[in-house]
């Protein structure tokens, strides 16, 4: 009943919109069409300013309203350039926003049809022209390269003593391997993937370097340490999304990705920094993946040296979890083996 | 004046003798063939028109439906689900139907509204009467074009009705969520059913643009050389090359995906475990559907904005009454964007793991295509300077067109750097940045066109005052409703986000959305408005009563107000000079069709 209304009052609205209009265009006819067009001409130069000084104000309020909203400093190094990056690019088209939306409204409102005004017949001029291709093209030139040379950083190589984790996506969850002690990632193959057996990405366990890779639930990462994520997905093309660190990846079946970066604050530190108790650094999809999409999210704990030692300390292996669960001897054995790696390793 | 016979002789033969015709009457066929199966360029113009603007209705309605549950995710709507049943339990949107939501919606503005509503409603009707013919090269190609368009509707239209539902891995489909009925429930037949869509889409877009190039190239009237053409053929003609080149490329990656679906070969599908089971699919790419697909996709954005860009300047000149400011680098600025179209597609890319020296050259290309966009906002601007401006609907549409390409444009500098797109990436930012610059932008385009040459296809002027209306309500609006997104989008919201509740970095904009929300579906409510407007003034609209309403200098302001089919009754007039005689020797305007005087400035 009430949507009912709701139609009615819309449609009520609708039709006196238009009664007006009509009437409108009548009253024209009757006054004359050169005074209706003077009128009009008249009214609607006025909004074109109104809507300049108005809308030039709303930006200013628009800012002022969601700056607070938006990040606040990259809580990555990397990060860092792009937002310097992104300074500079505001404050150039800022400028030429600024400069020509007032020249565009302005000069609508300024020479607005009027009695006994000629318009200037001025078809070209190339001193005019060449000034703003060679302006525009410097000021990009300049973009590009601040643009290029914070490009080659960020996707540069990990350095040699980064943390690796693997990120792998799939609907509708992100799936973490941390190498353990060996620092490399064992052998995989999809085909191997049986998630009844605990095997969520086809761990292939005659590789001993697998035996010790552990896959917890959360990312945990030290604070002033490069990491470096290796990411794949099982399924669809997912994107490893990092807002807070500016960073992001595809994961693409088939095709593995690297991204790589040092945070700068541990997670306490942002909460107190953002003044939010509940801050998180979250994970967030950014490649349409399907109906579950909007929610696979992962989160990430940035902590010092002696939180991570003692959070990897609690990790059990993979491997000994799926094994010791079916034949507890034989995970035994496993564990066994995983110290002989780890031993010849050093 | 006599017409080069040869270039006519086809028409000749098409229309019988027209010579000693009264052309009023010229093909009164029988309804079928006048308004059906029509083979005149201004009735197959229409016939893009409307089935536009229903679509546009369709698409613009998909998007209050999904803006609602972004602004309203905790309400329930009980009408929802009267109208979209099981997709919509309780009277909120599902998830599934969100996303279906969305990639019908990207699709029918993309594709059915803002390239064949748009290029196939001005192309049409202006080239053949802009350039002096009395129809297309091919007629008859042009009728087909129209219907392949109307049987891409018809199956498109159908896919909404499939019980999987339509197509839902967002409009540009990448495998493999679009390739596996497993991976998504659009993705089983709904997506067969718009990749054969897309297919005779693509097969309506190049019969129409190949007819569009033969016919500006070869069927100008005597006198009309290239360069005096005005700015909405050039744009036209660039137009329809960047469809003709690149609509090809699209149809060979919708093959691939079509085999990859039903004939088991992996061009884009490897190491996949899906719904319990490995694929036994290897060695395919999923990242070679993208290169496939932005190939078309990239120059599909200029397909969509370059017709908005050329009617925009016709029409800044005639309301302005001067000449477009910088005629021949308005040509050049469109050839460069027309190069530069192809060459900037992997900056779609930028975070699929692309080799970081190819991505280099992709920001160089990227940034410099806003070379030529610049000189195109500084010569618009230019040219309304110390003009004596009417402010009719479409010229107001036309300075709102500048606005937001201009602010639409900048923030394409800021995704075109790498280093930023990598943060801005798939985030709410770049929504915010191609709706204004591609979507309001080419909208206001062709809003501005068919205010300014309603007159011309049916006899009768659109009520002002709802224009106006029209055109305040919705340049407010547009920018109330990107504007604020931008900053959703500096905070890493991703878009195509069903719910951003549970996360704590995007559930403050909780206020936000729900404002926008509110805009979208008073400016849908105005969009309406116009609708109304535009079919009632096709039967009431005040009457034209003289041939040339806005004082234009061109050719289709020289045939009658109810043309025939075959546009002018006696010959093809001449022309002599450019379109833009505005304001020149103290004189109003100078049609094309008048010679140059003897004591006439040169330009």
């Amino acid at each position: 009943m009430s949507g009912f209304l709701a139609v009615l009052v819309v449609v009520l609205i609708f039709i006196v919109i238009f009664q007006i209009a009509k009437a409108s265009e009548y009253v024209s006819i009757l006054k004359g069409e050169k005074k209706a067009r003077e009128q009009s001409n008249r009214i609607n130069g006025f909004l074109l300013i109104a809507f300049l000084v108005l809308g030039l104000i709303g930006v200013y309020y628009c800012n002022d309203l969601l700056k607070g909203k938006i990040l606040g400093e990259s809580a990555s190094e990397q990060g860092e350039g792009v937002d310097t990056l992104i300074y500079v690019t505001l404050a150039i088209t800022g400028v030429v926003f600024v400069l020509t939306q007032i020249a565009l409204f302005w000069f609508a409102f300024k020479y607005q049809e009027k009695e006994g005004r000629k318009a200037f017949y001025f078809p070209h001029n190339n001193k005019l022209e060449v000034i703003w291709t060679v302006i525009p093209a410097i000021a990009l030139t300049v973009l590009v390269a601040f643009g290029l040379k914070h490009w080659f950083q960020l996707t540069s190589d990990a350095p040699k003593d980064a943390t690796v984790v693997e990120v792998t996506g799939k609907q509708f969850n992100w799936i973490f391997r941390y190498p353990g002690k060996d620092g490399q990632l064992g052998r995989r193959d999809f085909k191997n993937i049986d998630p009844t057996a605990g095997n969520e990405l086809g761990l292939d366990w005659n590789d001993p370097l697998n035996k010790d890779d552990f896959m917890p639930t959360e990312v945990h990462l030290v604070v002033g340490k490069p990491v470096k994520f290796v990411i794949g997905s099982r399924d669809v093309i997912h994107d490893v999304g990092l807002p807070h660190f500016r960073m992001k990846m595809d994961a693409v079946p088939g095709i593995p990705t690297t991204l790589w970066f040092t945070p700068k604050f541990t997670t306490k530190q942002m909460k107190e920094k953002t003044g939010n108790p509940d801050f998180t650094y979250e994970i967030s999809c950014d490649q349409m993946c399907g109906s579950g999409h909007y929610s696979m999210r992962g989160v990430i704990v940035v902590e010092t040296q002696e939180e991570y030692d003692a959070w990897v300390a609690k990790q059990k292996s993979t491997y000994s979890l799926t094994h010791e669960a079916a034949a507890p001897p034989a995970g035994a054995a496993a564990d066994s083996t995983q110290k002989t790696v780890a031993a010849n390793i050093k | 004046m006599s017409n080069e016979a040869t270039l006519h002789s086809q028409q000749e033969v098409m229309h019988g003798a027209h010579d000693h015709h009264d052309h009023e009457h010229h093909h009164e066929g029988s309804f079928i063939s006048k308004y059906v199966f029509s083979m005149d360029h201004k009735m197959i113009a229409k016939q893009f028109l409307i089935t536009g603007i229903v679509w546009a209705i369709i698409g613009a309605f998909f998007s209050v439906l999904f803006r609602l549950q972004l602004g309203f995710p905790d309400a329930t709507f009980p009408w929802l689900e009267s109208i979209l049943g099981h997709w919509a339990k309780g009277g909120r949107i599902s998830a599934e139907a969100y996303y279906a939501l969305v990639t019908m919606h990207g699709t029918i503005l993309v594709f059915f509204v803002l390239t064949a509503g748009l290029s196939g409603t001005f192309s049409n009707l202006l080239i053949p009467l802009q350039v002096g013919a009395r129809d297309m090269a091919s007629p008859f190609m042009n009728c087909l074009s129209y219907w392949f368009f109307f049987l891409a509707s018809l199956v498109m239209m159908a896919s909404l009705f499939v019980q999987t539902g339509p197509a839902s891995g967002g409009w540009t489909m990448y495998p493999p969520l679009s390739a596996l009925g497993d991976a998504s429930i659009g993705s089983k037949v709904g997506v067969d059913l718009w990749l054969t869509s897309m297919a005779l889409f693509v097969v309506s877009q190049l019969l129409g643009g190949l007819n569009y190039i033969s016919t500006l190239l070869n069927m100008r009237t005597k006198g009309m050389a290239m360069t005096k053409m005005p700015l909405t053929i050039w744009s036209f003609f660039f137009t329809a090359v960047l469809g003709v080149l690149s609509f090809p490329v699209l149809l060979s990656g919708f093959i691939l995906l079509l085999m990859d679906r039903h004939a088991g070969t992996s061009f884009y599908l490897s190491d996949i475990f899906i719904a319990g089971k490995a694929l036994a699919n290897e060695g395919g790419s999923a990242i070679l559907y993208q290169h496939l697909f932005w190939f078309l996709g990239h120059p599909e954005v200029y397909i969509i904005i370059l017709p908005a860009m050329g009617m925009v300047s016709e029409v800044l000149a005639v309301s302005a009454r001067k000449p477009i400011f910088g005629y021949l680098a308005m040509i050049g600025s469109l050839f460069a964007i027309c190069i530069l179209a192809f060459l900037v597609w992997a900056h779609h890319m930028f975070v699929t793991g692309l080799n970081p020296f190819l991505g280099a050259f992709f920001v160089l290309l990227t940034l410099l295509i806003a070379v030529p966009s610049a000189i195109k906002v500084f010569n618009w601007i230019t040219t309304i300077w110390k003009g004596n401006i009417n402010f009719t609907p479409a010229s107001l549409f036309s300075i709102g067109f500048v606005s937001t390409f201009i602010s639409g444009g900048l923030t394409g500098i800021w995704l075109g750097n790498s280093s930023i797109d990598i943060h801005l990436h798939d985030t709410m930012f770049v929504i915010a940045h191609f709706h204004i610059v591609m979507g309001v932008s080419a909208f206001f385009g062709m809003f501005a066109g068919i205010y300014h040459w309603f007159p011309k296809m049916y006899g009768r002027f659109m009520n002002q005052t709802i224009g106006y209306i029209h055109f305040w309500v919705t340049m407010i609006g547009a920018y109330l409703i990107f504007w604020p997104m931008h900053y959703e989008g500096m905070a890493g919201m991703p878009r195509r986000y069903y719910d951003v509740s549970g996360w704590a970095s995007f559930k403050q904009f909780g206020g936000l959305n729900e404002f926008i929300t509110i805009v979208v579906i008073l400016v849908f409510a105005v969009q309406l408005l116009f609708v109304f407007n535009f079919f009632y003034s096709i039967f009431k609209g005040r009457k034209m009563t003289t041939q040339n309403p806005w004082n234009a200098t061109t050719l289709e302001w020289t045939t009658p107000i109810h043309a025939g089919h075959g546009n002018w009754p006696g010959e093809i007039p001449e022309v002599y000079r450019w379109a833009y005689d505005y304001s020149k020797d103290g004189r109003d305007f100078i049609p094309q069709t008048e010679p140059i005087g003897p004591n006439e400035s040169a330009h």
